[in-house]
């Protein structure tokens, strides 16, 4: 082990205030002769994540023209040719309303994340919930959410009541990760924190009150003291895994400290806090500290509030305001904005394949779902939804392949990467969102 | 401090409930305190010495009000882990703090359960609002006991027992129960320490004080004379400033502030400082004119008075005079009234209103027209509807429309954006004259601004006519007596609440539109402490209408 800790002083500090790409090769001893397990025999876990962008793209711009594998990326896409093998792209899909109003910037949102279009009154668990409950509770944190804009507004949640906040400043994440709470599981020794032993016991003190507090309660306060309890029960296993040893990760490395990061919703600032949450997040999976994780770069709260500085109006205003350029045939400013949005995508792909695992990478375990609200922003249209996965979920799933689904729901993607990942459901969405189709073209 | 805990530690030990919830008892409401809530309460408890950080779990607004969220959120890991940590942080101050514990333990090493007991108990009841129950004592004391043998340290197990209390469903959760009122059958009434947290919360914004517990618990407070005795001694405390001041903090929406940014090229004066003090600007004007002076609550839109630091002054370029130093630093607020010849009057015209309800870059005369109508008045505008030509509004250099309001109108004249704009545009446009940072301008793009325009029938020349037209609009008293009484019942005012809302009406009038008058009213009124459960909901259900 003292060659990680050699490799962890090394590393230290190389974060600090840039965002770098750290690539650590896995120590062959931890895999079996394929390089493609444990070698323990157990399978490499696999991982998670949600990437969300308000606003989409320009239809026309994005779809590749090819249907089925080896697609060729359209011009929109182009940034994503080192990854297209491990991408896929679901095209021609929509968000069915059934009548229903939509908020513009919203419903897309809500369908892709959660399959429905909630009312104010309940809310289902968003698709990352659903996962975490399947893969993510052997871990220190369940899903650790960010956004890139500045906002703490979120599509992740348990309920209309418990909606996961997300993180928007990389030093707080880093903070929250990495800091004194942090074991590192490749570690030689291990020695438990009376502190922790001291705050479990201490802890089960408050779970244990918990029938007392139930009586008497309604169903909507039941449910919502229920969820306390759940988040309690998460903040005990926290605990235990702090008391036990953890295994070992060999592709784990402790990053940098971030010391500093501006948080707002500058497209610069948006980028670079982006590519530091990506560091992070990629440390934090590799180092087996979540299996699930959600990035927003921009748009939890509906739309987008990206900005230009200097300019007087936010990526929203943008697409609403802005004239299509005759020559060009879409929006320049908006496609910027839109471009750059695909470019914090490619960043974070680019830092899970940067941590190496044997002859693969943490891309090749992780699946992430891509959505976004609107099939073309300027008109809101909820058809024609620009859908992507990313990553081979440990081999469950094909990369390189377009799809197309023309006037399917765009829960397919959803119940195909939460079947790919093991959870235990068969369909998934409400009303004409109902499906119970998986994409079985990508399913391997 | 305000309730130092030596004097509750000196008091007589307190008896322990046996039960959250008494067996003829209804649970009929649980709301998550607010950051705001939760920040007062330790104070009050604790001492302003301790301190506060972290991240807090986001609110939700319903019906326009944070405060009927509340009975809406739950606490997610993420959120937990956050209280936690806050909790720890707290809890160890508190530890460290010489004379918060009221006793010393026998040994410092070991566990000392009769001193734990002591402080459980006392601080227990001031932080979960109702005497400890026996089951709720013994934890804590056994967390502690289990604490400290852990950590061979009595005051270490002590903090780790204070921090899960800090971190507890009791603490975090307001819970409101009732009894069966047997004078109405089918209806409850709050019993007497929801009835003091309803009252403490609403007119202080925290938890109630030691003096409202024990008329709570002695019965008194269930009594007409008791309950006046204590409103009027809360109406009276220099404290009421705090529960009005967070009223209007949350119908004012300004927890919006901790996402506004503005475009650094276009505004460079608006620094985070500008940010941090233009909300608290019109609070200090607010409170001021309601409390202080106990002023007509429709003088906020007419006001020449308000309170100025020298960032605020940068921005709306005005003198600020020179204060005394106070503890050898200038006082950052300074009050200040514009002179009756300045075009600027009323909240309306704050940094608060129209920056906030601008674009980063621009100021938006329809955002500023919406936010007046569902902020102040009560009234909703439905959202743009899609495929609507923005153009001509974005293009600020286009030479044919200089202004805003050149811009707004050649958009407006879409046939399906026409019926909003009416609603909305002539109000922001008043307010043109305050750039989308809040500084003051009488030309754009070379060209003089037209701030006249009509509200509902009324005509006015510029802003501060603007606000004098809301000041005179009923709709604008109907909408604060609606917002008061909604925040004070905790609920939102269904349309069977019109006659009620009717009274209140009148009565705010009556007695000259004053707002701890109308608190008065509200809390005195049989609706403060009735509640009517839904058929359909379980019983003891948020849902109480």
């Amino acid at each position: 082990m003292s060659t990680s800790m050699n490799r962890r002083r090394v590393l230290r500090g190389m974060m600090g205030g840039a965002a770098v790409t750290v690539g650590i090769p896995f120590l062959d001893c931890f895999l079996n002769s394929n390089g493609t397990a444990l070698a323990s025999g157990a399978e490499l876990p696999v991982a998670f994540g949600t990437w969300v962008q308000g606003l989409g793209f320009n239809p026309g711009f994005w779809e590749p023209k090819v249907i089925g594998a080896n697609y060729d990326n359209n011009v929109q896409f182009k940034q994503l040719d080192p990854f297209k093998k491990k991408v896929n792209i679901y095209s021609g899909m929509k968000v069915f309303l059934d009548s229903r109003p939509a908020a513009p910037h919203t419903t897309g949102f809500q369908v892709c994340s959660m399959g429905d279009i909630p009312t104010q009154a309940g809310s289902p668990p968003s698709i990352d919930s659903l996962v975490a409950d399947t893969i993510g509770t052997r871990t220190r944190f369940r899903s650790l959410e960010v956004s890139c804009d500045g906002s703490p507004a979120s599509w992740s949640r348990r309920s209309a009541t418990a909606v996961n906040a997300a993180e928007p400043s990389p030093v707080a994440l880093y903070k929250r990760v990495f800091g004194p709470e942090f074991k590192d599981p490749n570690n030689a020794t291990f020695e438990p924190d009376p502190q922790d032993m001291a705050r479990r016991s201490v802890l089960s003190y408050v779970s244990e009150q918990r029938a007392e507090l139930n009586a008497g309660l309604g169903a909507s306060d039941k449910a919502r003291l229920d969820e306390y309890f759940t988040a309690l029960r998460g903040l005990e296993q926290q605990l235990d895994l702090q008391l036990q040893k953890p295994a070992p990760m060999a592709a784990c490395t402790v990053p940098g400290a971030v010391e500093e990061a501006k948080v707002g919703a500058d497209v610069g600032d948006a980028q670079i806090n982006g590519k530091l949450h990506a560091q992070l997040l990629a440390h934090a999976l590799a180092c087996g500290q979540t299996r699930v994780v959600n990035v927003s770069f921009s748009g939890s709260g509906g739309g987008s509030l990206i900005r230009i500085p200097g300019s007087s109006q936010n990526f929203h205003q943008w697409t609403h305001e802005e004239g299509i350029d005759p020559k060009l045939g879409y929006q320049p400013n908006c496609t910027w904005l839109m471009d750059q949005c695909l470019t914090g995508f490619v960043n974070m792909l680019a830092a899970l394949e940067n941590v190496k695992e044997g002859d693969h990478t943490l891309l090749d375990r992780m699946l992430i779902y891509y959505f976004t609200d609107n099939g073309y922003a300027r008109l809101h249209t909820l058809d024609n939804m620009p859908l992507m996965t990313a990553g081979l979920a440990n081999g469950r799933i094909k990369g390189g392949h377009h799809v197309s689904a023309i006037g399917d729901s765009v829960t397919r993607v959803g119940l195909t990467c939460m079947q790919a990942l093991g959870v235990p459901i068969s369909k998934w969405g409400t009303y004409s969102n109902d499906t119970s189709k998986t994409i079985t073209e990508v399913m391997a | 401090m305000r309730f130092p805990l030596a004097l509750i530690g000196a008091a007589a030990a307190f008896t322990a409930a046996t039960s959250v919830v008494a067996a003829d008892t209804q649970t009929v409401g649980m709301r998550r305190i607010s950051p705001d809530q939760y920040r007062q309460i330790i104070t009050d408890v604790f001492g302003a010495d301790v301190k506060i950080g972290g991240r807090f779990e986001p609110d939700r607004r319903e019906s326009g009000l944070l405060a009927l969220g509340s009975a809406k959120v739950s606490v997610t890991q993420t959120g937990l882990e956050q209280y936690d940590a806050m909790a720890r942080s707290v809890a160890a101050d508190v530890l460290k703090t010489k004379g918060l514990v009221p006793c010393e333990p026998a040994a410092e090493n070991a566990p000392d359960d009769v001193c734990a007991a002591k402080f459980f108990s006392s601080v227990g009841r001031l932080l979960y609002r109702r005497p400890i129950t026996d089951g709720e004592l013994k934890a804590q004391v056994g967390a502690a006991n289990a604490g400290a043998v852990k950590l061979k340290n009595f005051y270490s197990g002590m903090e780790l027992s204070l921090a899960a209390m800090l971190a507890s469903p009791q603490f975090l959760y307001r819970r409101e129960v009732a009894a069966a009122d047997q004078a109405h059958p089918g209806d409850y009434r709050l019993d007497a320490f929801s009835k003091a947290s309803k009252l403490s919360f609403l007119l202080w914004n925290s938890a109630p004080d030691m003096q409202l517990l024990a008329s709570a618990e002695s019965g008194e407070l269930n009594t007409p004379k008791g309950f006046t005795k204590q409103l009027d001694r809360m109406l009276a405390s220099p404290r009421l400033e705090e529960g009005v001041r967070a009223f209007f903090s949350d119908m004012f929406a300004f927890d919006d502030f901790s996402m506004l940014a503005k475009d650094a090229k276009i505004y460079p004066q608006f620094s985070l400082e500008v940010n941090k003090d233009a909300a608290e600007e019109t609070l200090r004007t607010v409170v001021d004119l309601l409390v202080a002076r106990r002023g007509d609550y429709r003088d906020i839109f007419t006001t020449k008075r308000t309170f100025l630091t020298p960032v605020l002054a940068s921005v709306y370029a005005v003198p600020l005079p020179r204060t005394d130093l106070v503890n050898g630093e200038p006082d950052a607020w300074v009050p200040f009234e514009y002179p009756a010849d300045d075009p600027r009057a009323g909240i309306l015209m704050h940094i608060s209103f129209v920056a906030l309800h601008s674009h980063a870059g621009r100021s938006s005369p329809t955002i500023r027209g919406k936010a007046l109508r569902e902020i102040m008045l009560c009234q909703k505008v439905p959202d743009p509807p899609g495929n609507v030509n923005f153009t001509v509004v974005q293009d600020t250099s286009n030479p044919m429309y200089k202004t805003a309001r050149e811009r707004v109108t050649a958009h407006a004249t879409e046939a399906m954006c026409t019926g909003c704009h009416k609603l909305t545009d002539p109000m922001g446009l008043a307010l043109e004259n305050m750039d989308g940072a809040g500084g003051f301008r009488l030309q754009e793009n070379g060209k003089t601004i037209d701030t006249t325009g009509v509200m509902d029938g009324a005509k006015f020349n510029n802003g501060a006519e603007l606000g004098k037209v809301v000041h005179d609009s009923p709709a604008a008293t109907r909408c604060i007596v609606n917002r008061v009484a909604s925040y004070a019942l905790g609920k939102s005012m269904a349309s069977g609440a019109a006659d009620y809302l009717k009274t209140l009406e009148q009565n705010f009038a009556k007695d000259g539109y004053r707002i701890p008058d109308l608190l008065r009213t509200i809390a005195l009124s049989d609706e403060f402490s009735r509640v009517t459960l839904t058929k359909t909901a379980a019983l003891s259900d948020s849902t109480a209408k």
